[in-house]
């Protein structure tokens, strides 16, 4: 037969687990324990409201442009919380939650808002990676990371976090393509959040999923309900082990929303109407858990009371913790540190210059 | 002791410090199976395997961008990029990332890794394989550019790289890699990052140079010392960036003319920064303008050309005339 079909070795699911309506499908609800879920819950407000606050305080000129992750709690949650504490995270710049999940200290995230260095440092004993600004060129790092723990036998996994707009750049094909090559234990988490700036994902591709880009390069792809924690986590986990136990990468693209400004430097109102993001608002991670929780009288409502006031004096507090830290930090010649493993003669000389005026 | 070339010294280093480090590793396009397309990497594959002998797609980000992870996570990756040209595809993740990474993390991850490239004109070869944009790399705070001139002294310096804890842009002048032989030694030998050396004494001129450029302009000197009667103080450069100025400083108070040497483009060359620090550092000493001999600010013509684009013995001594007779 001179022309036939190739039969190509995967198909791209979609999986939802907790409707819109805060039902569930009970075949497929992954087994988690009764704190684990409020502690998705709680970390997932913590990260809303932190947000809010952070916003408040760009809009008052006491810190610079950030990214929120309003609306796409669940998609990081949901993941951050397959990782074990060895297992590496690899963030683009939107990961507030998953950050806040791993024991970031919020307060280090105002530090880096507001245009501190020192908000980006990763604890000695950290399997985190920093926050990486330019689009997709973190997932290779992943890639690298997980080359090696694969190459020392030490079985962690390495999650890496990047949005719709990431799968158009080169370093997301390239990295996929050598992960599928080696069979690294990489897990890839695409955060279609709908929108790379002012580019709907319709403008971006003319893919049907983003999942389904895995497949060309050997790697299965699925495709979740990002704002449903449940189904994120449980795919993820899915993901995690395939990693751990040898059989390599997966794409996991979570459908989300971002609800907020891409960043607090952009106006969504010149790109996108007002009422898709009411639709999606419908949607949110939150008030979707919050509901099933609560129809397994887990959460009450004065729970979730006692929670916010309990997370707006968390939030409070990072937010002093990172004054006091800007006070302390006055001296702008740290600039030149960390540049080498030791200063070379030039930049010493440079240093002692600039520091005589 | 063996007599070797350059490129059976630079894998003499590779060789000898995957034997003593388990954490080194190669990877790149054609290092593997084919042992690189100048053979540099030849044979290591068949003595440490395809997990530490990597050989990888053919994308210059990814090659870059995995080292970048796993200098990250421990290990000492040795990547190469198959010509300095197409370095290029690579360059965000050497800016943005091996550059800076631990610049960024506060220290926490440091970016052992070595980036080696061949650069530089002189062997016949197509487009975008010629070019010599060492510093494209020297501009970027985090990073360390080292360019041997020799067998010797790149395997000494290729092991020192690798040992390095910082990323270091390692640039092969391909015109040198089989043009001559030199001893060096079986045991272990390295030479620390960041210092110059003489490599001909003389009172009467200062000429620095790097690379390939090294030997032209050593020739330079000779012709100068049989039909002028000058000696000239002949300095290599080898790491060129962190710049180590001290040597050529000490050298041009005592000669007080200068000419610098390289095949990189004339404007915003290496030799502006050298004459920078000339100018900062022995103003009151020079007797002359310094004078660059350089390639000009022309892309690199196809090879029928390229010997008239590289400076040559001639130029050299020409420039050298210029900042004697001024």
């Amino acid at each position: 037969m001179p022309r036939e079909t190739i039969e190509l070795p995967y198909e791209v699911e979609r999986l939802t687990i907790l409707g819109e309506d805060g039902e569930v499908d009970e075949e497929l609800v992954p087994d988690l324990d009764d704190d684990t879920l409020l502690r998705f819950h709680r970390t997932m407000l913590l990260a809303r409201r932190f947000d809010e606050r952070l916003l408040k305080l760009q809009r008052q000129g006491r810190i610079g442009t950030f990214a929120p992750v309003s609306g796409q709690e669940a998609a990081q949650i949901g993941s951050a919380a397959c990782l074990e504490e060895a297992d590496w995270m690899v963030p683009s710049f939107r990961e507030t939650a998953a950050a806040l999940w791993r024991g970031t200290p919020a307060s280090a995230l105002v530090l880096y808002a507001a245009g501190y260095n020192e908000g980006a440092a990763i604890p000695e004993d950290a399997h985190d990676f920093p926050i990486a600004i330019p689009v997709a060129s973190q997932i290779p790092h992943a890639v690298g990371l997980a080359y090696g723990s694969k190459y020392r036998d030490a079985g962690e996994v390495v999650l890496v976090y990047f949005g719709d707009g990431a799968t158009s750049e080169g370093d997301f094909h390239e990295a996929l393509n050598f992960a599928g090559t080696y069979g690294t234990p990489n897990v890839f988490l695409c955060q279609n959040n709908h929108w790379a700036i002012s580019v709907p994902r319709e403008t971006q591709t003319a893919a049907k999923t983003l999942a389904q880009k895995g497949l060309a390069y050997g790697i299965p792809g699925i495709q979740v309900d990002g704002n449903d924690v449940l189904a994120v986590y449980a795919a993820t986990r899915e993901a995690v082990e395939r990693a751990r136990s040898g059989e390599g990468a997966t794409l996991v693209e979570c459908v989300t929303y971002r609800l907020s400004v891409h960043t607090t430097a952009d106006d969504p109102s010149k790109y996108r109407d007002e009422e898709e993001v009411e639709e999606w608002k419908k949607r949110d991670p939150i008030t979707r858990l919050q509901t099933y929780l609560e129809s397994r009288d887990l959460l009450s409502e004065e729970d979730v009371d006692d929670l916010e006031e309990e997370i707006a004096g968390e939030v409070e507090k990072a937010w002093e913790e990172a004054e006091k830290r800007m006070e302390e930090l006055g001296d702008p010649a740290d600039m030149f540190d960390h540049h080498y493993a030791e200063t070379p003669p030039h930049l010493e000389a440079q240093r002692e210059r600039w520091t005589d005026g | 002791m063996a007599e070797l070339t350059t490129v059976e010294a630079l894998n003499l280093a590779l060789r000898q410090e995957m034997e003593r480090d388990d954490s080194v590793l190669v990877l790149g396009e054609d290092v593997g199976v084919d042992g690189g397309i100048f053979r540099v990497t030849e044979g290591l594959i068949d003595a440490y395997g395809e997990e530490r002998v990597i050989d990888t797609p053919v994308a210059e980000a990814a090659i870059v961008g995995a080292s970048v992870g796993m200098a990250a996570y421990g290990l000492k990756p040795v990547c190469e990029m198959q010509f300095s040209g197409f370095s290029y595809f690579a360059m965000h993740q050497i800016e943005s990332h091996a550059a800076r990474l631990r610049w960024r993390s506060r220290g926490r991850f440091g970016v052992p890794m070595v980036i080696r490239m061949p650069y530089g004109a002189g062997v016949k070869a197509l487009e975008h394989h010629s070019e010599s944009k060492e510093v494209y790399f020297a501009h970027t705070p985090g990073l360390k550019v080292v360019i041997p001139s020799g067998p010797r002294n790149a395997r000494a310096l290729l092991v020192s790289a690798i040992r390095d804890p910082d990323p270091v842009v390692f640039m092969e002048p391909k015109l040198i890699y089989r043009a001559f032989r030199e001893e060096v030694p079986d045991d272990e030998e390295t030479i620390p990052l960041g210092e110059s050396r003489t490599v001909r004494d003389g009172d009467d001129l200062t000429m620095v140079a790097y690379g390939a450029m090294l030997h032209r302009t050593l020739e330079a000197a000779e012709a100068l010392a049989e039909e002028d009667g000058v000696e000239a103080e002949v300095i290599d450069l080898l790491t060129v960036s962190p710049l180590d100025d001290s040597r050529f400083t000490e050298s041009a108070r005592r000669t007080g003319r200068v000419v610098v040497v390289h095949e990189a483009h004339r404007t915003f060359g290496p030799a502006g920064e050298i004459v920078a620090r000339l100018v900062e550092k022995s103003f009151y000493y020079l007797e002359a303008p310094v004078e660059r001999v350089t390639a000009p600010d022309v892309i690199v013509p196809f090879f029928a050309r390229e010997q008239d684009y590289m400076p040559d013995v001639d130029r050299i001594v020409a420039g050298a005339r210029r900042a004697l007779e001024a």
